[in-house]
């Protein structure tokens, strides 16, 4: 399926910043922003929604802990108790460090794994971008042109009015 | 919104846009390789091998191989273990500590010391899994079941936590330094011009299109790594330190390890960044990014920490006179006048007198000096490392074990192997990956330069008499648009 973008690209992020906020307001719909660095700011400009992926580290971080004490307690404890230096089977001030480690170490897989699939990156041998000079110096704001291409005219000024110094047409086929 | 005091040096001087960014920092990476690099990575290259024979002579002939003994059983082994990690921290701190801490100038030199971390803990993880004599059963540390031979692993040892501690530290800093990675492959997968190299950075860079979701989320994930790794840091030395300090050897046994051993594990890494930074800048030509003022602040934290350790030399052998056990006195006084007397005057030199030089302003921003320090700081905290282990063992409790260490040729050849491994790694990451951080560094241009975000106690971006545009273009052009349906 082909898609055709009218791609405004912008050379500052304040400029582009702007440029968001009226496009919006003028109620035409941003399919995407790609920009070579985060811009502060422009989740609200965007209207993206706060991430959850905090409560989702806390959650991995959990079954991480409870993991690790659950494995502890079981093999030493229940499974195979042996008596370490005199000490109780199950010495919870002694499981703290390992209760630690892999507290971080599910959270950090977990949060990488989940970053992988929400924003779906995977390995892919040919990536196809809608302006290579995103990933430069280059800030391209891209809007969806549907069916009928009577507003591409129209929609090119009003970028061009916002600070865009180029307005381009680009055709991507979704794979 | 990040509210910069107009009084701040600019974090990149020589005027550079977004555009120069990626061209200095890709141009050696899509470069043939140079004469220099080439001969340099004979040399790693050279000691590689060296580390390959040892490694090969270790595994032959048996642990026999080492110059350690009956008495002595920890020697350059764990030294060189303890070395490479400490060397290690000062990756995370810049990446995860200074983060938090909002310190922008991190973002030029945290790319090539997050790799110093994970090439040193490697390096690090060569030594305690040779030691164990049989490394083709290293598997055995980790909870198996006792069908494989072994009981289920000893949850009460510090050894056993050294396992989880550092293999968690290197995986964890695995996954943060590629993540920071991705969208400056992607910067290179959109300029490459052969098809190896296209098709080798997008596999590489995973998708990524550099969207604003994806970056939203990617500054949320930086975070929470960053906050679950600045406490991983500081309980890896930690632990660390718990495989000495749980014992009851004198010298060992003492309580002040685990921050004792923080600050020097910091202290020996910022010798190693500098001592790397010094070099990269100049070979790479990236002394914009790389600033006297990034090698002056790495100074103060070397001086610093340095500080903190020698003030853990003199509390240790206050506290051994304190406490009136006679075996920890004799370990200490022993320490610093026995046969190892040597050792420990390089060590007191090394790490306490000379790092003191920073507080001259001329020292800390003098290339020459800081880059002689810098190696002088990493053989003082190696001889740290010696010290603690070696003298303290050789004369214990019983006197009729007293031995004294000396390291075989290939102690000698492994150590320095495993520099020749620590440098064939970093040569081929300075050659083929973007060393310094180009997506961080481009958020850090405008800072402190004269046309940046100064500080008006306004929101800079929803301020538009305040913000600088591009010229003629207005900041808020009135909108002319009308939708038609």
């Amino acid at each position: 399926m082909t898609k055709r973008f009218a791609l405004g690209v912008f050379d500052d992020e304040d400029v582009l910043l702007h440029a968001i906020e009226n496009v919006r307001a003028a109620g035409v719909k941003i399919y995407d922003v790609f920009t070579p660095f985060p811009i502060h700011g422009i989740d609200d400009a965007l209207g993206i929604e706060r991430s959850r992926l905090p409560i989702a580290a806390f959650f991995y971080g959990l079954c991480g802990l409870s993991f690790a004490l659950w494995m502890q307690i079981y093999m030493l404890g229940f499974d195979w108790p042996m008596i370490i230096g005199g000490k109780p089977h199950i010495s919870l001030p002694a499981f703290i460090p390992v209760s630690f480690e892999l507290t971080v170490l599910f959270t950090c897989h977990g949060m990488a794994i989940t970053f992988f699939i929400i924003t779906s990156m995977y390995p892919k041998p040919k990536v196809q971008v809608m302006d290579v000079r995103s990933t430069d110096d280059k800030f391209v704001m891209a809007i969806e042109l549907k069916d009928d291409t009577s507003n591409l005219g129209q929609l090119t000024q009003l970028l061009r009015d916002n600070g865009a110094s180029e307005v381009n047409e680009k055709e991507m086929t979704k794979n | 919104m990040q509210h910069v005091s107009p009084v701040r040096e600019p974090l990149v001087t020589g005027g550079k846009t977004y555009h120069d960014i990626t061209q200095d920092v890709c141009r050696q990476v899509e470069a043939k390789p140079n004469i220099r690099w080439m001969a340099a990575l004979a040399v790693a290259l050279f000691f590689l091998g060296v580390f390959l024979y040892s490694v090969y002579r270790t595994l032959w002939y048996g642990i026999g191989e080492w110059g350690l003994n009956k008495t002595v059983g920890w020697a350059w082994d764990i030294t060189n273990f303890v070395w490479w990690v400490g060397i290690g921290h000062a990756g995370t701190l810049i990446s995860a500590v200074l983060l938090l801490f909002r310190q922008k100038w991190r973002s030029s030199i945290n790319r090539a010391a997050e790799a110093m971390t994970i090439f040193a803990v490697i390096c690090a993880a060569m030594f305690p899994v040779l030691h164990m004599g049989r490394p083709w059963q290293a598997y055995w540390v980790f909870p198996l079941q006792n069908t494989f031979g072994s009981l289920w692993a000893n949850f009460n040892s510090p050894l056993l936590w050294d396992v989880f501690a550092i293999s968690t530290y290197f995986s964890v800093s695995l996954v943060f330094w590629y993540i920071g990675l991705i969208p400056d492959f992607a910067t290179i997968r959109d300029r490459a011009k052969g098809p190896i190299a296209k098709v080798a950075y997008s596999m590489l860079s995973m998708n990524w299109k550099g969207s604003a979701k994806a970056w939203s989320r990617y500054e949320t994930v930086s975070l929470i790594l960053a906050g679950v790794s600045t406490p991983l840091v500081l309980s890896v030395h930690t632990i660390v330190s718990m495989d000495f300090a749980t014992s009851v050897v004198p010298g060992w046994h003492t309580t002040i390890f685990p921050p004792y051993f923080v600050a020097g594990a910091i202290f020996s890494g910022f010798a190693m960044v500098l001592t790397l930074m010094l070099i990269t800048r100049v070979v790479f030509k990236l002394e914009d990014y790389i600033t006297l003022e990034h090698i002056a602040l790495m100074n103060k934290i070397m001086m610093i920490t340095g500080s903190i350790v020698g003030v853990a030399y003199i509390t240790e052998f206050f506290i051994a006179w304190y406490s009136q056990v006679e075996f920890e006195q004799y370990a200490f006084i022993n320490r610093a006048t026995g046969p190892y007397w040597w050792a420990y005057a390089s060590m007191m030199t090394c790490n306490v007198i000379t790092p003191q030089l920073v507080w001259f302003r001329k020292v800390r921003y003098s290339i020459p000096m800081t880059f002689v320090l810098s190696i002088i700081v990493n053989i003082g905290m190696w001889f740290e490392r010696f010290v603690i282990i070696v003298t303290s063992l050789h004369r214990d409790y019983l006197p009729s074990s007293w031995a004294m260490f000396s390291p075989s040729i290939i102690d000698i050849g492994i150590y320095v192997g495993t520099m020749g491994l620590f440098f064939t790694l970093f040569l081929l990451f300075a050659k083929f990956f973007p060393v310094i951080n180009m997506a961080e560094v481009k958020t850090i241009l405008k800072y402190g330069v004269d046309n940046g975000p100064t500080y008006t106690g306004q929101d800079p971006h929803h301020a538009p008499t305040h913000h600088h545009a591009t010229p003629g273009v207005p900041a808020s052009a009135p909108v002319t648009y009308t939708k038609h349906d």
